[in-house]
């Protein structure tokens, strides 16, 4: 078990290098900071943007590989350059960073567990009234972008504060208010601003995850193992969360890997649409100011955090399924 | 005699032989026999009709500007309303419609051939090109496709279109792929495949002829699918800006204008909106019936 998580660790680490690497080439030949310089008036002579350009590692005219290296070095010491600004891009990625993050670890929690409830309630009830339901809903929803489906939220929002609250209850910009006053109100505050991102983030993975343990329960309920737990006396209830639910969940957990980096997706556009201040929002500003460096530094963390779920994913494996510990 | 002659012998010894009903035949009966499949197949028929039939019944295109009706809801003159600029939403919504439909139609089928291509010749091959192929594959995966295609997006101004299918295409293939493989490593055991190596093809024919028209079945359920998420991430691209740039328009341009003015102005929104998600709905119910259509016993177990 050891041996075989080091080997997948060290893939990983390769990967995130190469990722990372890439992500910068990338940026860097298709991104051209030396345009936010053109519409300034007045505009400045092309000897002081190149000295601009060149301290904050920008410059066009360097060879890219030379670049590459600066920005290779800066991060081995945790440093990720300057943005366009020139502010340092840490501070700013450490501000945003906490952000994303309550967003998405909750998305995930919401989305993942509902799921599996829904996808083995479906199963439990084959052709029942909630399996036709479940799976209606999720066809519909896997239709409607996250983009869609945002807007759609905020404007069902406006209208049932307005319909059915007659006061402002779902709160549609921003993560807080501000000049809110004591800690009561204050978590109140968040949570309404909560609700509607987390559920424009979490229905999708809820669609996803109850197709597939559906499925997954199905193939397990005619099982031998099952009826050996009926046969030997447990309850249905505990056959089936024990023996059924646990091993219709292996792989599920392995597809877990896959949905992250939708899941990753789909945060960007619910920040930037819900205007949260989170990395994703700071992604899609910073290819438009053409911020060289902060977009390298938010792919390196996208790659690193996908990693970090397949390794999650490899682990609850190893929790669930016993073959692979041995 | 050779055995061709000798089946045609007895075909003509026996007029009354009836052919047994091609694969293809069978299909395409237990597809349309399906409701999911019917019902799929006129909506997304309707909406293929809808949108490059549709423009010509209106006396709207999708540049002109109707300088007397600005934001005014729908009625006889414009059947959609009109946008902020004049111009008349069901117009636009059809030329966006027929983008979206489009490059996710050529999307697919760019990206299902690269997946089956770069699967069968992971699986048929195996040793070192597998570990390279595999090894780009999870790479692909690692990145958010969104991030590099924003990223990338400078490069596709207005008018390069072509390349930005080719670039979504190059995000979409890598799951099939690897399933691809998978079948393709079991295939490559099978008796035919064997035969074909004996007698000395090269094994680049081998693929082509034998391995992946075998795995046709996967592979067609899988562009069918694959358009409905290069719709997706074509209309959240275009969303942001990173996709489709004006003067063109695309579904999701259309909805990122319709969201600003969607409060005091719901058709600017909800007619796009709802184009989108029946299209979306109608290409995936296509795909599931085909795949029961394909493998009866897999989706009702």
């Amino acid at each position: 078990m050891a041996g075989f998580l080091a080997r997948r660790l060290l893939n990983y680490a390769v990967l995130v290098v190469v990722a990372a690497s890439l992500a910068y080439l990338v940026a860097a030949t298709a991104l051209d900071p030396r345009s936010n310089y053109a519409d300034r008036t007045p505009k400045p002579p092309p000897a002081v943007v190149d000295a601009q350009l060149t301290v904050l590692n920008l410059n066009d005219k360097t060879p890219l590989l030379q670049r590459y290296a600066v920005w290779a070095g800066g991060v081995l010491r945790g440093d990720f350059g300057k943005t366009v600004a020139g502010a340092p891009v840490n501070d700013d990625i450490k501000r945003r960073m906490g952000v994303t993050f309550r967003l998405v670890i909750l998305g995930l929690v919401c989305g993942s567990l509902l799921g599996v409830l829904v996808g083995a309630l479906a199963a439990v009830r084959q052709y029942g009234w909630f399996d036709r339901l479940s799976t209606g809903l999720s066809f519909l929803v896997l239709a409607v972008p996250v983009v869609v489906l945002a807007n759609m939220l905020i404007l069902a929002g406006a209208w049932a504060n307005q319909h059915v609250f007659g006061r402002q209850v779902l709160l549609v910009s921003g993560e807080y208010s501000a000049g809110v006053e004591g800690l009561g109100s204050q978590v109140v505050d968040r949570l309404q601003h909560l609700v509607l991102p987390t559920i424009s983030l979490s229905v999708g993975l809820i669609a996803v995850f109850s197709r597939y343990q559906r499925n997954m329960m199905l193939d397990v309920l005619g099982a031998d193992f099952v009826r050996t737990a009926r046969a030997k006396g447990l309850s249905r209830r505990r056959a089936l969360t024990r023996h059924a639910l646990r091993t219709a969940m292996i792989p599920v957990v392995t597809y877990f890997a896959f949905t992250f980096g939708a899941l990753l997706t789909g945060a960007t556009f619910t920040e930037k649409i819900f205007g949260w201040h989170g990395l994703g929002e700071q992604l899609i500003n910073s290819i438009f100011s053409n911020d060289v460096n902060t977009v390298a530094a938010i792919s390196l963390l996208a790659a690193v955090s996908v990693l970090c779920a397949a390794l999650a994913a490899d682990l609850l494996h190893a929790a669930l399924d016993p073959r692979v510990r041995a | 005699m050779t055995l061709s002659e000798e089946e045609l012998a007895e075909e003509l010894a026996d007029g009354t032989l009836t052919r047994p009903p091609s694969r293809a035949r069978m299909v395409a009966g237990r597809f349309f026999r399906s409701t999911q499949g019917l019902i799929g197949f006129a909506v997304l028929a309707l909406m293929f009709l809808l949108a490059f039939v549709g423009p010509l019944f209106s006396p709207w295109t999708y540049t002109d500007k109707d300088f007397t009706a600005f934001m005014q809801p729908p009625s006889a003159r414009h059947w959609f309303g009109t946008l902020q600029t004049g111009s008349d939403v069901f117009a636009v919504t059809l030329r966006g419609m027929q983008k979206s439909l489009v490059v996710g139609l050529l999307a697919a089928l760019v990206s299902t051939a690269l997946a089956a291509v770069v699967g069968a010749f992971a699986g048929y091959f195996l040793g070192w090109t597998d570990r390279v192929l595999s090894w780009v594959t999870d790479l692909l995966l690692v990145l958010p496709a969104f991030l590099i295609l924003a990223i990338l997006s400078p490069l596709f101004g207005s008018g390069q279109w072509p390349l930005f299918v080719v670039m979504l295409a190059l995000f979409l293939w890598m799951v099939t792929s690897k399933i691809v493989r998978g079948m393709a490593i079991s295939v490559k055991e099978r008796e035919f495949v064997q035969a074909a190596r004996y007698m000395g093809v090269p094994p680049v024919r081998i693929i082509f002829r034998h391995v992946i028209p075998n795995l046709s079945s996967l592979l067609i359920v899988d562009a069918t699918l694959n358009v409905s998420s290069a719709i997706l991430t074509e209309t959240s691209l275009s969303y942001f800006g990173f996709g489709i740039q004006p003067p063109d328009v695309s579904f999701g341009t259309l909805i990122a204008d319709g969201s600003l003015t969607a409060v005091y102005a719901p058709w600017t929104f909800w007619f796009v909106a709802g184009l989108l998600v029946v299209t979306v709905l109608a290409v995936n119910l296509v795909g599931d019936a085909l795949r029961d259509a394909f493998d009866p016993s897999s989706g009702k177990a």
